[in-house]
């Protein structure tokens, strides 16, 4: 009758959304009056799990064995579904992280139980768990209840707190045995690029992020390049050595509108918006940004909007916080300055 | 010859404004819908592939007659054959329910060993029907994937690069597979006037549980209500000054009494 959550784990820590799930289930749990149960699958299980404990789990089902040192979703979902049939847990919670979607839906699959995905608030009303999740990008909320006696959750990350450990554990460790993934199913990791130190989006507190504006570079660039080829490296040029400046003063990640990755200024990676990633920071600064509704759909609840842009007129001054109607070549380069003496003061 | 699969269904426009009504009702007043916009990637990818193999190409729609116009698109992009289920009375925006009709098509289809969704559904916002898919066939899933590498259909692999939040991963893996395909894969293409005449005289098969010979799981969740965001406040201050080195060190100033730096 516990409460699961699954700790997500990436080269041998925890990943930091991953507390505010234990969080998120620990508020469950006691609503529920019953206890947290944290699932470890990694190598390095034993200190990640000793960790949770600190943070309140009572119990944590460990599984450190070698062919989970790389997570694949065969062998994490067989275990996963495994120990769902096994304890029975009233809810399944992770972080709605690429793996945690995934693993996540499997093992509802798996158990034929109702997942509830994505939600940002979570709560218990006659004996049921009702979570609310964004749907249509954000322009609606919807409050969802599970049917089943297991029921998987997946938040969305920034939307729970993930108070400090305590230096009290009650922890207890049981180990439990890898189940094999099916034969039929086979996938190897060939690769792996890293992209560490670069500030993740959905993680990020604070975000800069650049449009359309960003080819409007005062920057000359190459004799050779005219037309849509000279906008694009003004854009890169801009991102570069005019944005990454303000997001580096404020360890920020650096997002962008639709229009500006459609145009060729910056890779996919770093869209906002509904066909890009959805963003909650305390910041969210929008240089040189319209404000289309597809835009808003990703950033709409971020805590702070600043907005830069010359045109008084357009729409992301509606949604902002603040504003600045100016050029962003005047204006970011001002700030970051602005903001290296108050923080060096 | 191979056969590939892929998923589609009509969304209201990412521009649209989408909001729920007095009857509690969730609406897009008389805004046209279009094909789900990550579905315009996996439709490509679905032609492209299908193509290099000298394959057959199928999109299916689960659901009521409006997913018919983005049945109609995706022929129209030139996909072979369009195919829509429903089934009257289930609650087919159920994960577990949708997964089951998904995976009673792929099954009488039979020859099938590639299906390629786009992210998730812009409407209900989720991923979770694909996961469920590939686990109720038993078939390899690989979501996220920003390109696939090779294919080789008789050896029965697949090479695809995938991405991580830490990361890019290439992973080797064996068909028959899932795989969700991420925008910037491709470069969708418009319809051509060919294609357009052609799926304005396509007839769509509809297909239930009675052909499919599967009977339907209950729903596994429940939709209680729908509600509209509380409003921002937005009480915009547009910060003024002398020059812009004061207009900026006041929005420092702001930001600082708002404690988010």
């Amino acid at each position: 009758m516990s409460v699961f959550v699954w700790i997500e784990t990436f080269a041998g820590r925890a990943i930091p959304s991953s507390w505010e799930a234990l969080s998120a289930a620990k508020n469950l749990a006691e609503a529920i009056d019953t206890n947290l149960t944290a699932l470890v699958f990694d190598v390095e299980a034993a200190s990640i799990a000793a960790e949770a404990g600190r943070r309140g789990a009572t119990l944590a089902l460990v599984c450190a064995d070698d062919s989970l040192r790389e997570y694949r979703l065969e062998t994490f979902a067989a275990l996963l579904s495994e120990l769902v049939k096994e304890h029975g847990p009233v809810a399944v919670v992770s972080v709605a992280t690429n793996r945690g979607r995934e693993l996540l839906a499997s093992a509802a699959g798996d158990t034929e139980s109702g997942l509830i995905s994505d939600v940002i608030d979570l709560r218990l009303e006659e004996g049921k768990i009702i979570g609310t999740r964004p749907a249509y990008a954000g322009k609606v909320l919807m409050e969802l209840t599970s049917n089943t006696a297991t029921t998987f959750i997946t938040i969305r990350g920034r939307a729970f707190p993930a108070p400090l450990p305590n230096d009290e554990s009650a922890l207890v460790i049981e180990e439990v045995a890898p189940i094999p993934a099916p034969a039929a199913i086979q996938t190897e990791v060939l690769d792996f690029a890293s992209e560490a130190g670069k500030v993740n989006l959905s993680d990020a507190a604070i975000i800069v992020s650049g449009g359309r504006g960003m080819a409007n570079n005062p920057a000359v660039p190459p004799a050779d390049l005219s037309g849509d080829e000279a906008n694009i490296w003004k854009a890169k040029d801009g991102y570069a050595n005019t944005l990454t400046p303000l997001a580096e003063v404020l360890g920020a990640a650096i997002g962008a509108s639709r229009a500006a990755v459609d145009a060729g200024y910056i890779p996919y990676e770093h869209q906002v918006g509904q066909t890009g990633k959805v963003v909650s920071p305390d910041l969210y600064i929008a240089c040189g940004i319209s404000g289309a509704i597809q835009h808003q759909a990703g950033m709409r609840n971020s805590k702070i909007i600043v907005a830069i842009n010359k045109d008084s007129e357009a729409p992301i001054f509606k949604l902002a916080r603040y504003g600045i109607v100016g050029d962003l070549y005047d204006v970011v380069p001002a700030l970051t300055n602005a903001l290296n003496k108050r923080l060096k003061s | 010859m191979t056969h590939i699969v892929t998923f589609t269904r009509s969304t209201p426009d990412t521009a649209a404004k989408v909001w729920v009504n007095s009857a509690g009702e969730v609406t897009w007043g008389d805004v046209a819908t279009v094909v789900n916009p990550w579905d315009e990637y996996s439709l490509e990818e679905t032609i492209v592939q299908a193509k290099n193999n000298g394959g057959d190409s199928t999109v299916i729609a689960i659901g009521g007659a409006f997913n018919d116009d983005a049945l109609k698109h995706s022929i129209a992009m030139g996909i072979k054959n369009a195919l829509r289920l429903e089934e009257p009375g289930a609650d087919m925006n159920d994960s577990l329910v949708w997964s089951a009709l998904a995976a009673g098509a792929i099954r009488k289809l039979g020859d099938v060993d590639l299906i390629i969704f786009g992210k998730e559904s812009v409407d209900v916002g989720t991923d979770q029907h694909t996961y469920q898919l590939a686990r109720r066939l038993g078939w390899t899933m690989l979501s996220y994937v920003s390109a696939i590498l090779e294919v080789d259909h008789a050896a029965g692999t697949i090479k695809v690069a995938k991405m991580l939040e830490q990361g890019k991963q290439v992973i080797a893996a064996k068909l028959p597979a899932v795989i969700s395909v991420m925008k910037g894969i491709n470069e969708p293409r418009y319809p051509n006037f060919l294609g357009i005449r052609k799926a304005a005289k396509a007839q769509i098969p509809v297909w239930s549980t009675g052909e499919l010979g599967i009977q339907l799981p209950c729903a596994a969740t429940s939709a209680l209500r729908y509600m509209n965001p509380p409003g921002r406040d937005v009480s915009a201050e547009i910060i003024d000054g002398e020059n812009i080195d004061a207009k900026t060190a006041a929005l420092v100033e702001r930001l600082f009494e708002e404690k988010v730096l």
